[in-house]
């Protein structure tokens, strides 16, 4: 029998179905991961590194934060898997950047490269930038940050956000407690005193009523709404110069979400930080951000001001996500969704990613992966329609539709 | 939470008497009983009849085998029970009683040291396996737990006593005390370092045995948590990882450790069968399987009751565990 396990092929699920893997395949793949991913934990785990080594310069010193090429991988038996491909983009101080795109598009892989926190040793960021333009005035490369700086950085200057309030508290913890931990952790010269006195402060600012009591509480004892109030609040205790919200009202119901939306908008301009907003919810985009990054299969198709890519949507997968969008004004029998699914980033061919499911594909499609056009000094989008004419209309802006 | 002790205590005494009924059932159907095995060989020899043989039976109460005399020799035994006195001991000549307090705490002093080193030595092994996980020392500690669990425990007692008694003559090959020393009644510490002496070997075997279950326990359940939401959360904060694995992650690992390791405390009185037995201590669980070849009844159903007063115990012990470490259980 362990002889024709040898032989008999595993399917990969997704990009091509006609692609096997045998055992052995396998076997040598994890084999190479295991070495590659030794390397950089080995990189990451070191002590001492002379700051030269990860400071870096700012493009443009308004930003608060730049990515560049960033490449994260995921190396996992059946292959590399590109998760976030040579993605650049900005994120300009006291702005809301939303990021959208389908689930498995490399949105939250991009966030938890900025916290270094992509799961490892499988995920590592494996070449490019992220910038970061610190409140002591340096700009350090995040990518190349050893394990022990970063500590200094999150929670204090860039802190998060996450997805599950149900799930992102510890259970066995009381809200204080949790609280307590970062202000002790990052405010110099804090008591035990000043930190409860400056949670309950924070739990207040996000709108709860009984903070004295919500602090001795567990998190079980707690609605999803309020947890996701806890974690806003957390996430603003030092005072940081980034919050990363992943999908902060996916998991909560729709009275919720308005309110939570209003409280980080509020927030935002209280402590003068930027925003960036990871969402497929473009009802959410339109309302909180300036600026949005429309990503695909962990690459950026297009991405421009709110107005631009509402207004005037260039690649026909921006097209598509707005017109699956719901809207009560309009009449329609079916909503629209893009037939397909995102591909599984593991050996892609050169071309464009969206191809076998673009409503516009030509034969050009075909060729090399399409260049990033540029539209206007913010608005750019990768494919290969507009490179006569940039100022082509092939879809309606208001409705998304193909206009013939 | 009185009332939930309460109701698991009447519920316990249910289970209690179930449990003495099957016990009393099979000990009493053992095909060749204490007299009969006494008698054997006078019985083949023709120094006694038959006759006499089941006088001794009637005498000792095991005459009747049928369904109707075996549930009037248990309730005679329950009725003395209930008052405390399990009888007295065919084998050792003695109350079960005496048998058992005597004997006990040999056995209690021997597994509560294996205990205390096993979760010692395994929980941070497990932790730091799960912290490696598939690493080198992930893969050395796994191999050797699982070797150390899946040996008989009668197996690597004799290996022991093979390399380290006959071979090097550095330890004691069985026994409790040295049998060809005299200790002076002034010597208290001289016995107490002979004792130690001849416990190295078998507290040994029970910790490898013992260790590979605690280990791979924390390692998993470690390692679950160390993939939960809230564990990202931490690490988002900026927290070391020591504080992320120790703090936030091991303290959500407590949960199942604690609970199922205060569980198995009153097993700790129980004795260990076959290690005492192969290094012949004389602990409560080595007089235990004599008594069973011997058919002793009254001694069979004192000790296996004990047993399973200190099972129903444990369990009651682990569910109260749970509320004092998990803030998410309430007990009604």
């Amino acid at each position: 029998m362990a002889v024709l396990n040898k032989f008999k092929k595993k399917k990969i699920q997704g990009v091509d179905d006609t692609e096997y893997l045998t055992l052995r395949d396998e076997r040598r793949i994890s084999k190479e991961n295991a070495k590659i991913t030794r390397e950089f934990e080995r990189n990451k785990a070191r002590k001492n590194v002379p700051e030269s080594e990860y400071l870096s310069q700012m493009r443009d010193s308004r930003n608060v934060v730049e990515f560049d090429d960033l490449h994260t991988y995921f190396y996992t038996d059946i292959g590399t898997v590109k998760a976030v491909d040579g993605v650049t983009y900005d994120v300009p101080q006291g702005t809301t950047v939303g990021i959208v795109g389908e689930s498995g598009c490399g949105k939250s892989v991009t966030s938890l490269s900025l916290m270094q926190l992509v799961q490892a040793p499988q995920g590592q960021i494996v070449s490019g930038e992220i910038r970061y333009l610190a409140s002591d005035g340096k700009c350090y490369n995040i990518a190349k940050m050893p394990r022990s700086e970063m500590l200094h950085i999150r929670g204090k200057e860039i802190s998060m956000i996450f997805q599950e309030p149900m799930t992102s508290l510890n259970p066995v913890f009381t809200i204080g407690e949790q609280m307590d931990e970062v202000v002790l952790l990052h405010e110099e010269g804090a008591t035990a005193e000043s930190a409860k006195a400056h949670s309950i402060e924070m739990l207040q600012l996000v709108g709860i009523a009984m903070p004295d009591k919500v602090y001795a509480s567990y998190p079980h004892e707690l609605s999803g709404g309020m947890r996701q109030r806890v974690m806003i609040a957390m996430a603003l205790s030092c005072g940081p110069r980034l919050i990363i919200a992943d999908e902060p009202t996916t998991a909560l119901d729709v009275t919720i979400q308005a309110q939570i939306l209003d409280l980080l908008r509020g927030i935002k301009d209280k402590i003068n930080g930027s925003i960036m907003l990871i969402t497929h919810d473009l009802g959410v985009i339109a309302e909180m951000a300036d600026y949005v990054v429309v990503m695909y299969a962990g690459r950026i198709i297009e991405k421009g001001t709110v107005r631009e890519i509402f207004h005037t949507p260039k690649h026909p997968y921006t097209v598509g996500l707005m017109r699956s969008k719901p809207s009560v004004n309009k009449a329609v029998d079916r909503l629209y969704s893009i037939p397909g699914q995102v591909p599984n980033p593991i050996n892609m061919p050169n071309h464009c990613y969206f191809k076998n499911r673009c409503e516009k594909c030509t034969e050009k499609c075909g060729g090399e992966y399409p260049p990033m056009l540029q539209f206007s000094p913010t608005h750019f989008a990768a494919c290969y329609l507009y490179e006569e004419d940039r100022d082509a209309v092939y879809f309606d802006a208001l409705t998304g539709k193909k206009s013939e | 939470m009185w009332r939930y002790i309460l109701k698991r205590l009447i519920l316990a005494v249910v289970i209690l008497v179930g449990v003495s009924v099957l016990i009393y059932m099979l000990t009493m159907l053992m095909p060749a009983d204490y007299i009969d095995r006494q008698t054997a060989a006078a019985v083949q020899n023709g120094s006694m009849t038959q006759d006499e043989v089941m006088r001794l039976k009637e005498l000792y109460g095991l005459a009747d085998k049928s369904f109707g005399g075996i549930m009037k020799s248990y309730s005679k035994w329950l009725g003395s029970t209930m008052t405390g006195d399990l009888g007295y001991s065919f084998l050792y000549g003695k109350p079960v009683t005496e048998v058992l307090g005597e004997y006990i705490w040999t056995s209690f002093i021997i597994a509560l040291i294996a205990f205390i080193l096993q979760t010692v030595i395994a929980i941070p092994m497990g932790i730091k396996a799960s912290v490696n996980q598939y690493g080198a020392y992930d893969y050395t500690v796994s191999v050797f737990a699982m070797i150390g669990t899946a040996l008989p425990s009668f197996f690597l007692s004799a290996l022991l006593m093979n390399v380290f008694s006959i071979q090097l003559r550095w330890l004691p090959l069985q026994g409790l005390t040295t049998a060809t020393k005299v200790f002076l009644p002034g010597q208290g510490f001289e016995v107490f370092l002979d004792k130690v002496w001849h416990l190295i070997l078998p507290i040994t075997v029970l910790v490898v045995l013992g260790i590979g279950g605690t280990m791979k326990f924390t390692r998993t359940n470690m390692l679950e948590v160390l993939n939960s939401d809230y564990i990202r959360t931490a690490r988002a904060k900026g927290l070391s990882e020591h504080t992320v694995v120790y703090k936030h992650a091991f303290k959500n690992t407590m949960i199942p450790l604690v609970t199922s390791l205060s569980g198995t405390l009153p097993s700790l009185f129980g004795g260990a069968m076959i290690t005492e037995t192969v290094f012949a201590i004389p602990g409560i669980g080595y007089m235990a399987l004599r008594a069973t070849q011997q058919g002793d009844i009254p001694f069979i159903m004192g000790y296996n009751m004990f047993l399973a007063i200190l099972t129903v115990l444990g369990m009651l012990i682990s569910d109260l565990m749970y509320m004092v470490v998990d803030p998410r259980v309430k007990l009604k």
